[in-house]
């Protein structure tokens, strides 16, 4: 072996293994690039914080426990602007002190992936067990208007892939993308197949195109509305802040003019961009007449209960939003025009059942909400799959 | 006639000038003391970041022409931890205030310094939050006022210094803004030294601080810090008081201890080796 493919070996770990989906996202984010995890423990996101403080010494990458998660965020932005691919991995608590800083990294545009998984809540609620609760937290518990992305990973296999694909997006738009797995995918054990290195897709984020000097403008977007990055130490002398400011980098803090362009440009390049983001599964779907909506953990048991109905002569199919945030809008709209029903079975009280009720317009949409030690049983899913086809 | 640059303009962003700062403050003084420092150990400034937070020495960042990021509020010293772990090359500077370094960001600042992490840290410490108007903060002196004091503060202050000193910084020292000669030689130690460092420099608001405390000019202020500085280097931090007759100034702490950046290295080349 040449010393690259040996140190792609120590860097991903490719063939098929059995492990959880905490070490699978590590794994993952290796894999990515990522070289620096900044964290907080935290029930049941620990063993992603553990994994790494193992495995990053060992392929040159820095792993260092914060004092709290607000300080967690913010080194891990300032890893990106020193030119690290970062990430930190949390829960709800830890998320929720998070928010301060995640929207430093909306408002800075860094690159940075961040780890949520769920619990029950509110406050420390349940930490050993398994939630879908923080899914509006992650698209709006930032203030100030932003566009996000979150990805919602069902299985071991997509805690490594879709953790992957978290930083591929975060680079390509310079945005925080989140990890909004649960408390089951965290902790479940399963085979997973981790890749060739070379078969990895990997995106990094757009370099300066101009050496620095004054024609370097740091935050002028190019067509796809994103500004290439530079990072500290490449000579040039940008300036990054909070505050809302102009192209230059440079505070505008009276200027409706600046707040209008830079806020409308943040969310467009999320918004004008979804088509190439949003990622959905659709099983049998062409002739259902009843529609499952779920994502992450309660999409297991929707699949179940989705094959028992056809099993039983009812078409049902089950559309599953691997990317939450943007919400894949369109998609739900388009299938509402064609089935009677839609059921959503989430676990919470209710949350991204109203982003498919606002898709939905006519289509009746039944919720199914969860909450506690055991996710949705497939029965309960396709109980309320009969009910709704009549 | 032709008209001379000034020797410390390369430091700074001309197109950012005039500063927010008003007329009297101590936060030029700092800055320029910051410059001279760069200059006369010619460092190389394309590795320096300087990192603020929130406030009126906040905006310093915006002002230097380095590479700088301007924090949220109280988060500077936890982004300079993720800006010098994933670069040790980089210089990394962090300029904020006494609010935002010791209330807001005071579980930060003690933990970097318990780390002995690669950061010089520079306190403006102004007594109050100036950029909301003059509010008590964790420096405000007992029995001072401010608009949140109205009838007196009752608080005791942080002994800053005496802080850094017990959570483990290599470097502390303690100015004035009237002591620019000893702050420039301060920041270069600083800037020289292996682990964290931190430099308090006691500076006026006569806007603010100094209009309720009858010293309503920067004049006035800086007529305090002539008559009550004392230097005692190398005297316990522990009684390096800030009092209305007395502000102990000087050095206190000077030591070397492995930085958390040597450890981290000497960390992983011994997995490198084992691999």
């Amino acid at each position: 072996m040449t010393t690259t493919s040996v140190e792609k070996t120590r860097v991903v770990h490719s063939g098929r293994r059995f492990t959880s989906g905490d070490i699978a996202c590590a794994e993952g984010a290796l894999a990515a690039g990522c070289r620096f995890f900044a964290g907080y423990p935290i029930t049941p996101a620990t063993e992603i914080a553990e994994h790494m403080a193992r495995r990053l010494p060992e392929i040159g990458g820095v792993y260092i426990q914060m004092e709290d998660e607000i300080a967690s965020m913010a080194a891990v932005i300032g890893a990106s602007y020193a030119g690290v691919k970062a990430m930190t991995a949390t829960s709800g608590p830890g998320f929720s002190l998070m928010m301060e800083n995640i929207g430093l990294a909306l408002m800075t545009e860094t690159p940075c992936v961040i780890v949520n998984v769920m619990r029950g809540g509110p406050s420390t609620g349940q930490p050993t067990m398994p939630g879908q609760q923080d899914v509006m937290q992650a698209r709006w518990g930032s203030h100030g208007d932003y566009e996000i992305i979150a990805l919602a990973p069902s299985s071991v296999q997509e805690m490594f892939d879709l953790t992957v694909g978290a930083f591929n997006l975060s680079e390509a738009y310079r945005v925080p993308v989140f990890v909004l797995a649960d408390e089951i995918v965290g902790h479940m054990w399963e085979r997973v197949t981790i890749p060739e290195a070379e078969s990895i897709k990997i995106v990094n984020r757009k370099k300066p195109t101009v050496p620095p000097g004054n024609e370097f403008v740091p935050f002028k977007p190019e067509a796809d509305l994103v500004p290439p990055m530079a990072v500290f130490g490449e000579g040039y002398h940008f300036h990054a802040t909070g505050l809302t400011h102009d192209e230059r980098g440079y505070p505008r803090t009276e200027s409706a003019e600046a707040q209008t362009q830079l806020v409308q440009r943040l969310c467009d390049k999320i918004r004008k961009n979804k088509n190439r983001i949003i990622q959905v599964e659709n099983t049998m779907l062409e002739d259902a007449e009843v529609a499952v909506v779920a994502y992450g953990i309660a999409a297991r048991a929707a699949l179940s209960a989705v094959r028992k109905a056809r099993a039983t002569g009812i078409k049902a199919g089950l559309l599953r939003p691997v990317t939450l945030w943007p919400f894949p809008e369109e998609q739900v709209a388009q299938l509402s025009m064609r089935v009677k029903a839609i059921v959503v079975p989430e676990m919470n009280c209710g949350q991204i059942v109203r982003e498919v009720e606002r898709a939905a317009k006519q289509t009746p949409v039944k919720f199914l909400p969860k909450l506690g030690e055991e996710p949705h049983k497939p029965d309960e899913i396709f109980d309320v799959i009969g009910e709704v086809q009549k | 006639m032709e008209k001379l640059p000034h020797p410390y303009e390369k430091f700074l962003r001309k197109d950012r000038i005039p500063h927010i700062w008003c007329e009297g403050c101590g936060n030029g003084i700092i800055l320029n003391c910051f410059a001279r420092a760069l200059e006369e150990l010619n460092i190389d400034v394309d590795k320096v970041v300087v990192v603020s937070g929130i406030g009126c020495i906040g905006r310093v960042s915006g002002y230097t022409n380095t590479d700088s990021f301007h924090t949220t509020h109280g988060r500077p010293i936890a982004f300079a931890t993720g800006v010098k772990l994933a670069n040790p090359e980089l210089k990394v500077v962090v300029m904020s205030g006494d609010g935002d370094l010791f209330a807001i960001g005071g579980n930060h600042f003690i933990h970097a310094a318990r780390r002995n992490l690669d950061i010089q840290v520079i306190c403006a410490n102004n007594f109050i939050y100036g950029m909301t108007g003059g509010q008590s903060g964790p420096t405000t002196p007992f029995d001072t006022w401010t608009t949140t004091t109205p009838y007196g503060n009752i608080e005791q202050a942080f002994n800053l210094v005496h802080l850094a000193a017990a959570c483990g910084a290599v470097y502390v020292a303690r100015w004035t803004t009237l002591h620019t000669r000893w702050l420039t030689e301060s920041i270069k130690k600083a800037l020289q030294k292996e682990g964290f460092s931190f430099i308090e420099v006691v500076s006026q608001c006569p806007e603010l601080f100094g209009r309720y405390n009858r010293m309503e000019t920067g004049i006035k202020m800086m007529q305090w810090f002539k008559e009550a500085s004392e230097v005692q280097h190398f005297s316990d931090p522990a009684k390096a008081e800030i009092t209305p007759n007395h502000i102990v100034v000087g050095e206190f702490i000077d030591i070397e201890k492995p930085s958390y950046g040597r450890l981290l290295r000497e960390m992983k080349a011994r997995v490198e080796e084992k691999k």
